[in-house]
């Protein structure tokens, strides 16, 4: 990701956090908007407790970590955005309830866009 | 245009304490089906490794299904070795934990050729210095 002569690279983060109980979806998240910024092609992927964190209807109590406004953001920046579908059904997540953006696929999704990518950022569950 | 990836999976954290090594197991299996996302001769080889605590997941007759009615690790470690993956795990870390290599699983009932390899950390190291990318679980 050689950004000094104005080369725009492809950052695929991971992210198996939870959106509640660490700092560690938020840096995700935060991390994904920089690089997108920046001019960079952004992929996240949720996977494990992450997955559970698409859904639209989120209500932001100021004590809590919250994704919705944050992911919309993303997708409008060009950020592809993709929840494991079996992660989020087991937690109750259903497509109706998703975000609209966000994609459903597969883990082979997440190694087809590391396939592809300059730099990977795994940022693993708790 | 052939080109191929190297995937590091490292699993360090002990089984059904958390989602992480189980989701590391089924990560790396999933490189049977990216294909489907790729060109043709664009390929991902996974090396799945376990180290430190990880090497509990190797540990044979795990019974998940009957105490938390969910797929046993093991289970998944089998599939991996029955499609041929490298599936590595730390010898000073089992000799850590007093784990002989009789307690440790492999996937000869299901027909598998490929046995789990039982190696120095020096050797994982060699598979992490050659990965393209490092997945920790």
């Amino acid at each position: 990701m050689d950004i000094k002569g104005g080369i725009m690279g492809t950052l695929t983060i991971g992210c198996f956090a939870s959106l509640i109980g660490s700092t560690n979806y938020d840096f995700a998240i935060k991390l994904a908007e920089a690089a997108a910024s920046k001019g960079h092609k952004v992929n996240l992927w949720f996977s494990g407790n992450a997955s559970g964190s698409p859904t639209k209807g989120q209500k932001h109590l100021k004590d809590y970590s919250t994704a919705e406004k944050y992911l919309r953001a993303l997708l409008e920046k060009g950020v592809e955005v993709c929840t494991c579908e079996a992660c989020s059904l087991a937690r109750g997540v259903t497509k109706d309830r998703a975000i609209e953006g966000v994609q459903w696929n597969a883990m082979h999704w997440y190694l087809a866009k590391i396939f592809e990518s300059d730099r990977v950022l795994h940022i693993g569950g708790e | 245009m052939s080109k191929d990836i190297k995937l590091a999976f490292v699993v360090h954290r002990p089984p059904y304490k958390s989602e992480n090594p189980r989701l590391g197991a089924t990560h790396a299996m999933s490189y049977q089906t990216v294909e489907i996302l790729l060109e043709d001769g664009q390929t991902v080889t996974p090396t799945l490794c376990y180290v430190g605590d990880g090497v509990l997941n190797c540990l044979n007759n795990q019974k998940a299904m009957e105490l938390y009615g969910v797929t046993s690790i093991e289970t998944h470690i089998k599939n991996c070795l029955l499609v041929d993956m490298d599936v590595l795990v730390c010898k000073e870390d089992l000799e850590k934990f007093g784990i002989s290599e009789s307690r440790i699983t492999d996937a000869e009932d299901m027909g598998a050729d490929k046995k789990l390899q039982i190696v120095p950390y020096s050797e994982i190291k060699k598979t992490i210095d050659t990965a393209n990318h490092l997945l920790f679980f």
